[in-house]
């Protein structure tokens, strides 16, 4: 299988050098040997993750606690919250999945266990699927998503597979506010409500995060941000989580609409807007900015190359398919090995020839910083058609350069009765994701969807297709200059002020 | 004396896991406790452990057929702000 490559330095790509590039200080709150593993990790890199792709399997329904945002009734393909159960695997055929994905999509290094239910409350399912995967295929990576409940007892057992990283879902340290946020966990074999409750799953979190840590496996901490819950306390989580050692500390926006059926969205609880968001992210990123644009991989692997490949992959497909998993191995390390070559090249190319484009005359020092998404397969490019983007990468132009900000997940609900009738479009989800931005950057786009964007105050922009994503968000920031789109510089928005 | 377990089950095999008289099997739709077997947990622990850990209100009834988990006692959510939210939005 041929891989997208771009076959050009990556000259003005601008990561501000504030915004990338890992510098020993920005890490410096980690220990050494957590240090060690992230700078040499491949995929820890801006580049890499536009390359490499994880995929998950559904092996894992049963949860032990109750979250206020979650609700576990709705079973329904459109459906992309966490916790919703769609189709689970039993451990032999998710293994069967996983074999035939990877030997077909080389780029697909991570697999990943996050549900539906707590995949550490499925020990036997979970570390079944881990076991038979470290033997039969120990060139893909593994990693597990937990609210951490069950973490410290699993420790020795993860630590004996080829994990890459655990994410916690981590939202508060504060018992009160945890019951605000858990209503119940099942512990020694009681429901435990409220505050107690609360209080052991933090207890159990930070000694999971703690214990993972002290062995030198990577931990993620995710956090959902509650506007009035624990958007402000969330900073001090950040705090804690980074000094225990957690390499990464994302926030994530609340989802709660009353067609959800959730706690929040049934009484009423706002999502945050995504300029509060982005606020504390980069309150909570502190030295660990670099790092935000990386969720390890930005892509599971079926929709890497830019097409919906889940079609190939179905249960009775892949029972068809005979897998010659030693042969496909040696075909994927050599592919392994040519991406990392190219990145390497890239970084080199990067750290030699980085121009800033703040000393480009065309863009004066005070003009304003723009916001736009691009909607990618993957590869760095913009290669999404519109329509087909489940999200959206924010980049910002500024005089400094153009950074990366943020994904954009366009969610996508339905009311979840029998009929599953009343789905939002796609369309009102794809806008709503992107509030605040100005242009879209995809390869294609319908007429609909062109009109309703500018309606919005967003400009559709496909004349970027199959460009270098940076490159381009720089050209439209140029041309927006250029043709006086961007009135208002700084100094007078400063005025309006 | 034996639990039942009722359609609105959403088949999350939590119940399954943890119960210690293997009473719950996988059936269709969904999952089903023999009453042979099921001992409502007496002599193992305090509380059923199937409707410790179930997520779904109303989804295991009691011997005499009431509702372990009544509506409102998991989620929090009151039902009748429940039934209000779900009117409106069949209403838009
Ligand atoms: S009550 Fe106890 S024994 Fe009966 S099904 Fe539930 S968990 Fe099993
Ligand atoms: S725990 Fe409840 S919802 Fe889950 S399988 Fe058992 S009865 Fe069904």
């Amino acid at each position: 299988m041929e891989l997208e490559v771009i076959g050009q330095a990556n000259e003005a790509s601008g990561c501000s050098s504030s915004g990338c590039g890992s510098t020993d200080d920005q890490l410096s709150h980690l220990p050494q040997q957590i240090l060690d593993k992230v700078q040499n990790h491949p995929c820890y890199s801006e580049e890499a993750h536009h390359y490499f792709a994880r995929m998950h399997v559904a092996v894992a329904p049963a949860c032990n606690i109750q979250c206020h945002y979650c609700n576990r009734k709705y079973d329904c393909s459109n459906e992309s919250r966490p916790g919703v159960v769609s189709e689970v695997l039993t451990p032999d055929q998710a293994v069967k999945k996983v074999k035939a994905v990877a030997a077909n999509i080389p780029q697909m290094t991570v697999l990943g266990i996050a549900g539906p239910g707590d995949p550490l409350a499925n020990p036997e399912r979970t570390f079944d699927t881990f076991r038979m995967l470290s033997e039969q295929a120990p060139d893909i990576k593994l990693c597990v998503s937990t609210n951490g409940l069950s973490l410290p007892e699993s420790v020795e057992e993860l630590s004996k597979h080829n994990i890459d990283h655990v994410t916690i879902t981590i939202n508060c340290v504060d018992p009160e506010i945890g019951a605000k946020i858990y209503p119940w966990i099942y512990w020694n074999n009681r429901r435990i409500r409220g505050v107690k409750g609360a209080k052991i799953l933090i207890e159990q979190q930070q000694k999971g995060l703690q214990m993972l840590t002290d062995r030198g496996i990577l931990v993620k901490v995710n956090s959902v941000m509650i506007p009035g819950v624990n958007d402000q306390h969330l900073k001090e989580v950040s705090r804690i989580v980074k000094a225990k050692g957690a390499f990464l500390h994302n926030v994530m926006p609340l989802i709660a609409e009353a067609e959800h059926g959730t706690f929040y969205g049934i009484m009423g609880q706002r999502s945050p807007e995504p300029e509060e968001l982005q606020k504390l992210q980069e309150d909570c990123s502190g030295d660990m900015n670099m790092m935000r644009h990386c969720r390890q991989c930005r892509a599971d692997a079926v929709g890497l190359l830019g097409e919906d490949r889940g079609e190939e992959f179905t249960l009775d497909k892949i029972e068809e398919m005979d897998i010659d998993y030693e042969a496909a191995m040696v075909k994927r390390a050599i592919i392994h090995d040519g991406i990392l070559e190219e990145l390497n090249e890239k970084h080199q190319q990067k750290s030699s020839s980085m121009s800033v484009p703040s000393n480009d005359p065309l863009i004066p020092a005070n003009t304003r910083p723009v916001l736009m998404a691009v909607a990618t397969a993957g590869g760095g490019i913009i290669n999404q058609h519109f329509g087909h983007a489940t999200e959206f990468l924010v980049y910002e132009a500024s005089p400094k350069g153009v950074r990366f900000i943020s994904h954009r997940k366009v969610d996508q609900y339905c009311i979840g009765n029998d009929t599953c009738g009343e789905k939002e479009s796609a369309l009102d989800g794809s806008i709503r994701a992107l509030k605040n931005c100005e242009v879209v950057l995809c390869s294609k786009i319908g007429f609909e969807p062109w009109g309703m964007l500018e309606e919005a105050g967003i400009q559709p922009n496909g004349e970027h297709a199959m460009e270098a994503i940076e490159e381009a968000v720089l050209a439209v920031y140029q041309e927006l200059i250029e043709t006086g789109k961007i009135h208002e510089s700084n100094a007078e928005l400063k005025a309006q002020a | 004396m034996a639990v039942e377990i009722v359609d609105l089950c959403v088949n999350c095999w939590a119940c399954v896991d943890v119960c210690p008289s293997d009473a719950i099997s996988e059936g269709k739709p969904h999952m089903l406790v023999n009453a042979k077997k099921c001992t409502e947990c007496e002599g193992d622990y305090a509380d059923p452990q199937c409707a410790s850990i179930c997520p779904i209100e109303s989804a295991i009834l009691d011997a005499s057929g009431l509702a372990i988990n009544p509506p409102g006692s998991l989620t929090g959510i009151p039902p009748e702000r429940l039934q209000h939210t779900m009117n409106e939005i069949q209403a838009r």
